[in-house]
């Protein structure tokens, strides 16, 4: 079994189990706090996925998505507390 | 040998994200969850760029995964302490098996600043005040 089938059907199967997982709690989490930490780590494992990825394909291009996505992931955080404290703060 | 050693890497990191899914999954409150989001799903995916580098062996690509993992390890603390402080103004409760809250009467709740004296809202001083008063005539 070479490197490539290893990864192709071991690890990008499990990292798909762990985005349905998060995307379990996305879906029920029961306040808004729970949605938010589940939207920031569905991101985290697609910047794993896409390392894995660019393993497979050999294309090493794809880690400057990674970047990106970590830096929307972290801006999408620092976004939705800011202004969920702000909500609460004008009331 | 190289690809024994991708292959391993890449294997500690998948286990590290899929125990943070599980955890997140099964954590009874929302401040247990953050931890876990922070932890292990930093650990899986700086081990998974690891392998990332470690096969390609490329000046450009390493230096671009260690700046993806510097940056994950800079904003995942900063990122959840944002969301566990904006989620305790939002009153999300405690686990109910929680023990104790450090922060219960420490914030005021209108101007959000944090004290470390225990601070009386003025809403509650006046209700203990009225509370307070027949109390102290039927006692007389």
């Amino acid at each position: 079994m070479s490197l490539y089938d290893y990864l192709y059907f071991i690890l990008l199967p499990v990292l798909s189990v762990a985005m349905i997982l998060l995307f379990v709690r996305f879906l029920l989490g029961p306040s808004i706090a729970d949605r938010v930490i589940a939207l920031d780590l569905l991101i985290t494992t697609g910047i794993g996925i896409i390392a894995i990825y660019s393993i497979i394909t050999d294309q090493p291009t794809f880690l400057d998505i990674a970047m990106i996505l970590a830096l929307i992931a972290f801006l999408g955080t620092v976004a939705f507390s800011y202004y969920l404290e702000k909500r609460n703060k004008n009331e | 040998m190289s690809d024994l050693f991708i292959a391993i890497i890449a294997t500690l990191g998948t286990i590290f994200v899929l125990l943070a899914a599980i955890g997140l999954v099964r954590m009874p409150d929302t401040y247990l969850r953050i931890s876990v989001t922070t932890k292990a799903a930093t650990l899986g995916i700086g081990l998974i760029l690891i392998a990332a580098a470690f096969y390609f062996k490329e000046l450009s690509v390493t230096s671009r995964v260690l700046a993806i993992i510097l940056f994950i390890i800079l904003t995942a603390p900063i990122a959840a302490h944002l969301i566990g402080r904006a989620s305790y103004f939002i009153g999300v409760k405690l686990w109910h098996k929680s023990v104790m809250d450090d922060l219960e009467g420490k914030y005021k709740k209108v101007t959000h600043e944090l004290m470390s004296e225990d601070i009386e809202d003025e809403s509650t001083a006046i209700i203990n005040t009225i509370e307070e008063t027949p109390n102290d005539t039927k006692n007389k």
